[in-house]
C-alpha cells in the first residue's frame, strides 16, 4: 500500500466546539489516494515527548490537495497538535489502513458517536456520488448539543437527513445513538457504518446483528506505527483465535470479524 | 578537486555492509511495510521481525503504552512463523538489493537449530540475529539471554547449523552483560547486538490497572539510550567481535555516540515508528559528519571515545 510522509502546511483551523478542532492541511499525495475510513498518523510536536504519532480518521478531502482531520484534545499529544497554527507544518503520514467498503447495499445508515463522526462525512460524500440522498440516513450521538451540532449541520448541508441523540437531551432525542436505530425499517438490504467509542460500537453491532443488517465498524486503539510493523494495535478476532491489527487489517472491520468483549 | 566520499563500509564476519545503519527487529515489519516510505535499497541491512518455527499469536492487548520519551511494548513475539515467512515475506525482500538479516527465536536450543538449518538454505538470508533477549515471553527468549551457559549453548547450536554470520542480540535485563557477551563470542558468534528493550511497566491511575495486559513490557525509545550506550562501552571492553549498537537512536548524533563507544554499526528501532525516514537521514548524516571532520572512513570513528 502506498503511504506518504508529508510536511503538510496548515491552511485553516477551526474550533468546532470546546475541545474539538478541525484542521485543514495541504497534503496533495495523501488527498489524492485517500478513501473514507482510512486514517493518518500525525507527529505530536517536534520533540521526543510525547514520542508517538497520533492516529486520526480522514475527515474530508477537498479540491487543491486538502485533507481535513478532527482533533479532540485528550492529552498532551493531541494538545501539541491542536496548538499548531495556520502557516505551520504538520508532519502527516498516510493514507493508512483499510476504509469502508460501500458498493452493494441499497440503504446506508451512518452511525457516529462523538468524535467518531469524523470519517462519516467523507463517507457520506462518496456515497452521494452513487446513491440518492434518500437512501442515506445519518444518526449521530453525543453527550451534549455542543459536541455535535456543528458536525450534524455539515451532513444536513449536504442534503442528508440527520437524526441526533444526546445523553442530556440538549439536542434531538435524549438517550443513545442506538435508540435512533430502533425505529428504523427498510425492506431493502442495509449497511451500517459505525464509528465511535467502543461501547457504542458494540451496541451498534448488536442491534445490526439482531436486525439482519450488515455492519462495518471503525475501531480505535493505541497505536505506535500505523503501518503494520509494531503489531501493537491487536484486537481479538471473532473466533477468539488470534488477533487482527487495527492499523493494517482495519481500522474498518466487518462487525462479525472481531470479538466484542 | 572532487570531494572524496567517505568509506562507510563495515564488516560483520564475512558480511559486507554498504553502511552501518540497520533496522531493528520488530520495528520494521518484514520490510514491505516501509516500502513506500523508505528507499530500502540504501539501508545497511534490513533486520526483520523475529521468526519462530511456528506462528505465534502474541500477547493480549493492550500491548503498548507511551512513556516519557519512550514506549513500552509487550507484543509477545507475534509472528507469521518460518514457513509463511519463507513463502510470503522473502519474495519481496529478494527484490531489495540490501542484505537481509533474520531475527530468530525459540523455546529450546533445538528450535534455534532448526530455524538456523532451514534459513541456511535461503541464499537471501545474509545473517541471523539470535534473539535470546525478548522480555515478554515466559519461556526461552530471555531465559537464554540471562544465563551465560544457556547463551553459549544457543549460540553454538545456531553456529553449527548456519554457514553465514551469526549475531547474538543481548538483553540489558541482566546483572552483568559482559558475561553473556563473552559466552556468545566463545560459542562462535560473529557479532553481538545490544541492547534489547529494558523491562518496565506503567500503571493507569484511573483504572488502577497496569497499562499493559502483560503487566511488564520492554521499554524502548530515546529514554533508554544512555543505558544502551553504557552497555556497548562495557561490552567493547571485553569482546573482540563487532558490536552493533541499539537503543534509543533517533538522530545522527545518537548513532555517532554509539560508534564512538565501540559499535561498528547501529540499529534504528522505535524511531522508525515516529520518523520512517530516520534510517536514511542517519546514513546521510554519518557521511556528512565524516566529511566535516575530515575522516576518510567510518573505521576512524569506531571506538574513538575509548582511546585515552
Amino acid at each position: 500500500m502506498q503511504a506518504y510522509q508529508q510536511q503538510a502546511e496548515i491552511v485553516n483551523t477551526e474550533k468546532v466546539t470546546g475541545d474539538i478542532y478541525r484542521f485543514t492541511v495541504k497534503a496533495p499525495d495523501i488527498a489524492a489516494d485517500s478513501k473514507p475510513g482510512q486514517f493518518v498518523m500525525v507527529r505530536a510536536g517536534e520533540g521526543l515527548d510525547p514520542l508517538l504519532r497520533r492516529p486520526f480518521s480522514i475527515h474530508q478531502v477537498a479540491e487543491g490537495g486538502l485533507v481535513q482531520i478532527l482533533i479532540k484534545v485528550i492529552g498532551k499529544g493531541t494538545q501539541a497538535i491542536a496548538s499548531l497554527k495556520p502557516g505551520q507544518n504538520m508532519d502527516v503520514l498516510g493514507p493508512l489502513g483499510r476504509g469502508f467498503v460501500h458498493n452493494t447495499m441499497q440503504e446506508h445508515y451512518l452511525v457516529g458517536g462523538g468524535i467518531g463522526v469524523a470519517p462519516l462525512l467523507f463517507l457520506a460524500r462518496q456515497l452521494l456520488k452513487k446513491n440518492e440522498s434518500s437512501a442515506i440516513k445519518v444518526l449521530l450521538g453525543a453527550r451534549t448539543k455542543a459536541e455535535i451540532s456543528t458536525l450534524a449541520d455539515d451532513f444536513a448541508n449536504m442534503g442528508l437527513g440527520v437524526q441526533t441523540s444526546t445523553e442530556d437531551g440538549s439536542l434531538g432525542k435524549q438517550g443513545l445513538v442506538t435508540d435512533l436505530m430502533a425505529p428504523l425499517y427498510s425492506k431493502n438490504p442495509v449497511m451500517v457504518y459505525a464509528c465511535g467509542p467502543y461501547p457504542m460500537l458494540r451496541a451498534v453491532a448488536g442491534v445490526s446483528r439482531d436486525r439482519g443488517w450488515a455492519c462495518q465498524v471503525s475501531l480505535e486503539t493505541i497505536m505506535a506505527c500505523g503501518l503494520g510493523a509494531c503489531l501493537g494495535c491487536a484486537v481479538l478476532r471473532a473466533d477468539m483465535n488470534g488477533y487482527v491489527h487495527v492499523c493494517k487489517d482495519g481500522p474498518v472491520f466487518d462487525a462479525d470479524d472481531v470479538a466484542w468483549l | 578537486m572532487a570531494v572524496e566520499q567517505p568509506d562507510m563500509k563495515i564488516s560483520i564476519g564475512s558480511l559486507r555492509l554498504r553502511n552501518p545503519v540497520m533496522t531493528a527487529s520488530g520495528t520494521f515489519g518484514y520490510g514491505e511495510e516501509y516500502g513506500s516510505l523508505v528507499n530500502l535499497h540504501r539501508l545497511g541491512a534490513i533486520i526483520v521481525k523475529g521468526i519462530s518455527l511456528l506462528p505465534r499469536q502474541g500477547t493480549p492487548p493492550p500491548r503498548i503504552a507511551e512513556t516519557a520519551c519512550g514506549m513500552l511494548n509487550a507484543i509477545g513475539l507475534e509472528n507469521v512463523g518460518l514457513e509463511s515467512f519463507l513463502s510470503e515475506k522473502i519474495p519481496f525482500l529478494q527484490g531489495i538489493n540490501t542484505p537481509l538479516i533474520v531475527n530468530i527465536l525459540g523455546d529450546t536450543v533445538q528450535d534455534y537449530q532448526q530455524l538456523a538449518a532451514r534459513l541456511d538454505e535461503e541464499e537471501k538470508v545474509a545473517a541471523l540475529e539470535v534473539n535470546i533477549s525478548c522480555p515478554n515471553v515466559k519461556q526461552g527468549g530471555v531465559a537464554f539471554g540471562t544465563d551465560p551457559g544457556m547463551a553459549h549453548a544457543v549460540t553454538k547450536g545456531v553456529r553449527q547449523h548456519f554457514s553465514r554470520p551469526v549475531i547474538v542480540k543481548l538483553s540489558p535485563n541482566v546483572t552483568d552483560i559482559t558475561g553473556i557477551a563473552r559466552a556468545a563470542e566463545e560459542a562462535g558468534a560473529d557479532a553481538v547486538s545490544l541492547i534489547n528493550t529494558v523491562l518496565g511497566m506503567a500503571i493507569d491511575i484511573k483504572s488502577c490497572q497496569p497499562k499493559l495486559a502483560n503487566i511488564f513490557g520492554g521499554l524502548s525509545g530515546p529514554a533508554i539510550k544512555p543505558i544502551g550506550l553504557r552497555m556497548v562501552w562495557q561490552v567493547a571492553e571485553c569482546v573482540s567481535i563487532p558490536i552493533i549498537g541499539i537503543g534509543g537512536i533517533t538522530t545522527t548524533e545518537d548513532a555517532i555516540e554509539y560508534i564512538l563507544a565501540g559499535a561498528c554499526a547501529v540499529q534504528v528501532g522505535t524511531t522508525n515508528f515516529i520518523n520512517p525516514r530516520a534510517t536514511e537521514e542517519i546514513i546521510q548524516g554519518i557521511g556528512a559528519f565524516l566529511v566535516e571532520n575530515k575522516m576518510a572512513s567510518i573505521q576512524d570513528l569506531i571506538g574513538r571515545a575509548r582511546q585515552v
